[in-house]
């Protein structure tokens, strides 16, 4: 029996039953974050999914470009062409807290090429193919972000919501059973105590009343009266 | 400042470049091991990988998936497209609800 170690005496009892108060507050507040958790990663994984169809497909094609024009060009020609790109990208990272689970927002800035001049060569020696992939791809940019922030949060969020159904069923199935059992313990074996202690005042009274009055040496004295 | 990163086949990555991303062309998996966890380290808060080469280091990178940064995004490569990258979101779907629910079967 799970309630065989605890002491049952009143303090415990207090304790036990203040344990319980605990158990079942936190238990409602977790259950109420995994919910909301819950919601809010169905909502953000759908999103992602969706955009991780977009972006593998967009990607896709800037990859068919770039094998065309790998086809047309020397792979040493095309490794000249990237040698020294003209634009930068850094990203500033915020984070932004969503039911206790901080996930980042990454803000994009670039350096170095004007807009839409991100061309990092000249256009007269490379295949038109090769433009075609780049400008697809710098099209993607702000979707490639999105995809990484959405992704990272994914992550972070399941790993957030499997440690709280942990912490819940945790609660739910272990400790509040437990705790209930030992409360049910602990009355029984004070209810207990409390009526043989009952019981033997009751016999205490009965001697002591005994003894002052001597009530059956005089029942057995009284017949011995009448005749 | 954080930068990103992009990881894999010389092939599948290069057009990246053009867009400001640092490359990274590497195929065997023990180099793209120390290339990732050095990224890790310095200032990178996202780091994209080709699915063929995650496919090799998915410990390691499976060891990032609990930490604020990096994010390690998985890209299809110019050899193509291995459902990998959706496996991942399937797999933090079924991390977090139990069961797949989203993707269906």
């Amino acid at each position: 029996m799970a309630a065989s170690h605890v002491n049952p005496t009143r303090m415990e009892l207090t304790r036990q039953k203040k344990k319980l108060q605990t158990a079942l507050k936190g238990h409602k507040l977790l259950k109420d974050k995994r919910d909301e958790l819950m919601r809010r990663f169905l909502e953000l994984v759908r999103e992602d999914k969706a955009l991780r169809e977009e972006v593998e497909e967009e990607i896709k094609m800037a990859n068919m470009s770039f094998v065309l024009a790998g086809s047309q060009m020397s792979k040493e020609a095309v490794s000249v062409a990237f040698m020294a790109p003209k634009q930068e990208v850094t990203v500033d990272v915020s984070t932004k807290n969503v039911m206790s689970v901080d996930i980042p927002v990454f803000e994009t800035s670039f350096r170095g090429s004007s807009e839409g001049d991100f061309y990092p060569y000249g256009f007269a020696f490379t295949s038109a193919d090769l433009d075609c992939g780049v400008e697809k791809l710098s099209l993607l940019l702000p979707k490639l972000i999105r995809l990484a922030e959405s992704e990272k949060s994914c992550q972070l969020m399941a790993a957030e919501i499997e440690k709280t159904r942990r912490r819940v069923n945790a609660l739910e199935h272990v400790l509040i059973p437990e705790t209930q059992e030992n409360i049910r313990y602990i009355t029984m074996k004070l209810d207990e105590n409390e009526r043989s202690s009952q019981v033997r005042l009751m016999k205490v009274k009965d001697m002591m009343l005994e003894e002052a009055h001597h009530y059956k040496e005089k029942r057995d004295a009284l017949p011995l009266k009448d005749q | 400042m954080y930068k990103i990163a992009v990881m894999g086949d010389w092939d599948s990555i290069y057009g990246f470049g053009a867009l400001g991303f640092e490359t990274f062309p590497v195929t065997d998996p023990r180099s793209a091991e120390k290339i990732l966890r050095d990224l890790a380290e310095k200032q990178t808060a996202v780091i994209y990988v080709t699915e063929a080469l995650a496919k090799q280091i998915d410990r390691t990178i499976a060891s990032y998936a609990s930490r604020p940064l990096p994010a390690i995004i998985l890209i299809p490569g110019a050899s193509g497209n291995t459902g990998e990258g959706m496996l991942a979101v399937k797999r933090s779907v079924e991390q977090a609800v139990g069961s797949d629910i989203v993707f269906g079967s």
